[in-house]
């Protein structure tokens, strides 16, 4: 069996989750905080991806960056930046595909917390960062650890985006769920079997780990 | 001395409001603020500690100029000397006791002011605790000994005391008195509680509907009456006999049984709040307080 697509897949999705992680965080405190009339507007586009088919996305994000577009063409030409059927690309798509799954915890997490933890460290003169990264975000880990892992596990089971915008290219682009349709097509069940059976375990695991792990976070917390 | 005039238009619940207060606050002493829920108390602490603007306004503390609209001043909360105990104490849950007052001490902490606060407010054991392992007396110890390490010259305190049983009360009421000399601190109470405000305040500001409807000693503005010679003392009614004509009253903890006179029995119902005064020629006894 060919690990390659599983490699890649772990690694696509590591490295999606990562950049969420840096991306939603401002995006998500912002969205906790603020009282600006564009918010609801903001929400609205993030949460799209809840509800578009992937292959819109991949649709859109095609034409976008294709080298024959106004976009793609300045990207390949002048910055010899190739999005389209290519790992970078595929980061891309997939940070905008998972985002939701990562600003929403991050969001709730913190309009959760009592308003009163905030001010109290605005009164005592800590600035907004301070606040946020050793007030706010400690206390709300659960939320942080299920936005990391609900990313990467969405992530994992991509297909449509992928498929649209990365295509089947081996070691670069082929990732687990397209290499397991390649090989129902070409009806070897067996590897099909070996790559599905696979994910299962590991996704399996890794939301298990989440479970127990966030259920003895909150009784922890209301000890 | 601390002077504070504030304007601002408020949606509250029953609708829009002005809040328009103006008033003067003697330094080293604890001025209490009194009214119904919705009078603006809570907005005023906002405005006074920086987290919300008003539409007008000037605060000067201790002659130094924290807000003024008309010159365009507004200092940040940073630069504001002033802390803030909030109604729900707003501990760090993911600091200890110990880390959430050094984190309100600043980057170079006192070592030796941290010391004597977790010691004077009988924190030592507890240093290391979660906040949320304590119990609510505890709690509050901890969010003034943190509002305390910042030095402020002027302390707010939004019902400080309200989430308590009566006897841990009590007991924080006497201590919050003797740390107010010992730092001579200038405190702005919130309260519901008369009996606290009495035992607490000096002064005491009656707030409705976003107005200074009374100010004065807590004597004057509860009672209408000047205190000259005399000890007020409220307690809570807990029986009333009427064929003996006397009353069963809880004052500070301790039961009190009083004669009284038949037509002020009328006036009193079982959980009223009534005030006696022990002045230096007779007792009188005043019902119908709120």
């Amino acid at each position: 069996m060919d690990w390659t697509p599983l490699i890649l897949t772990f690694k696509l999705a590591l490295i999606t989750t990562l950049i969420l992680l840096l991306i939603a965080i401002p995006l998500g405190a912002w969205l906790a905080f603020s009282k600006s009339k564009s918010k609801p507007f903001l929400e609205t586009l993030i949460s799209m991806p809840l509800v578009l088919p992937p292959t819109v996305l991949g649709f859109y994000f095609l034409i976008t960056f294709s080298p024959n577009s106004w976009l793609g063409g300045l990207l390949n030409d002048w910055f010899d930046i190739k999005l389209v059927f290519s790992f970078p690309g595929l980061v891309i798509a997939s940070v905008i595909y998972s985002l939701p799954f990562m600003v929403h915890p991050v969001q709730s997490g913190l309009s959760s917390l009592p308003s009163s933890l905030r001010e109290a460290s605005i009164v005592m003169g800590k600035s907004k960062r301070t606040t946020l990264f050793k007030v706010l975000l400690p206390n709300i880990k659960p939320s942080l650890l299920t936005g990391f892992v609900l990313t990467f596990a969405h992530t994992v089971g991509e297909f449509g985006v992928v498929l649209m915008i990365g295509g089947n290219i081996p070691g670069k682009t082929k990732v687990a769920s397209i290499a397991i349709y390649d090989e129902v097509e070409a009806l070897n069940y067996g590897n099909a079997n070996q790559y599905s059976l696979i994910l299962f375990a590991i996704t399996f695991t890794i939301l298990l780990l989440v479970y127990v792990v966030n259920r003895k976070e909150i009784k922890r917390w209301w000890k | 001395m601390i002077e504070i005039a504030i304007h601002k238009a408020l949606n509250g619940q029953k609708g829009k409001m002005i809040l328009d207060l103006d008033f003067k606050v003697e330094p080293n002493q604890i001025t209490a603020l009194y009214g119904p829920s919705g009078a603006g108390k809570t907005t005023a602490f906002r405005i006074v500690s920086g987290l919300l603007m008003p539409e007008k306004g000037r605060i000067v503390v201790n002659g130094e100029t924290w807000l003024d609209t008309s010159r365009k001043i507004s200092l940040s909360p940073k630069e504001r000397k002033i802390a803030y105990v909030f109604q729900d104490y707003a501990l760090f849950p993911n600091m200890s006791v110990e880390n959430n007052i050094l984190f309100a001490a600043g980057k170079n902490p006192d070592k030796n002011k941290v010391k004597e606060l977790i010691e004077t407010f009988h924190l030592y054991d507890l240093r290391n605790q979660k906040p949320q392992n304590l119990s609510g007396g505890q709690q509050q110890r901890v969010a003034l000994a943190r509002a305390l390490i910042q030095e402020p010259n002027l302390l707010l305190l939004d019902e400080p005391l309200a989430a308590l049983d009566n006897e841990i009360r009590v007991r924080l009421q006497d201590f919050l008195l003797e740390i107010q000399v010992r730092y001579s601190l200038s405190i702005l109470l919130v309260s519901h509680d008369i009996a606290e405000i009495h035992k607490l305040a000096k002064h005491v500001l009656h707030i409705l509907e976003g107005n200074i409807v009374k100010s004065g000693s807590p004597v004057e503005v509860f009672t209408g009456k000047v205190s000259e010679n005399t000890l007020n003392v409220y307690g809570k009614t807990l029986s009333i006999d009427r064929l003996k004509n006397r009353i069963t009253v809880l004052v500070n903890q301790e039961k009190l049984i009083l004669d009284i006179s038949e037509e002020k029995i009328l006036d009193i119902k079982v959980g009223d709040l009534i005030m006696l005064s022990f002045s230096t020629e007779n007792t009188e006894i005043y019902t119908g307080i709120k």
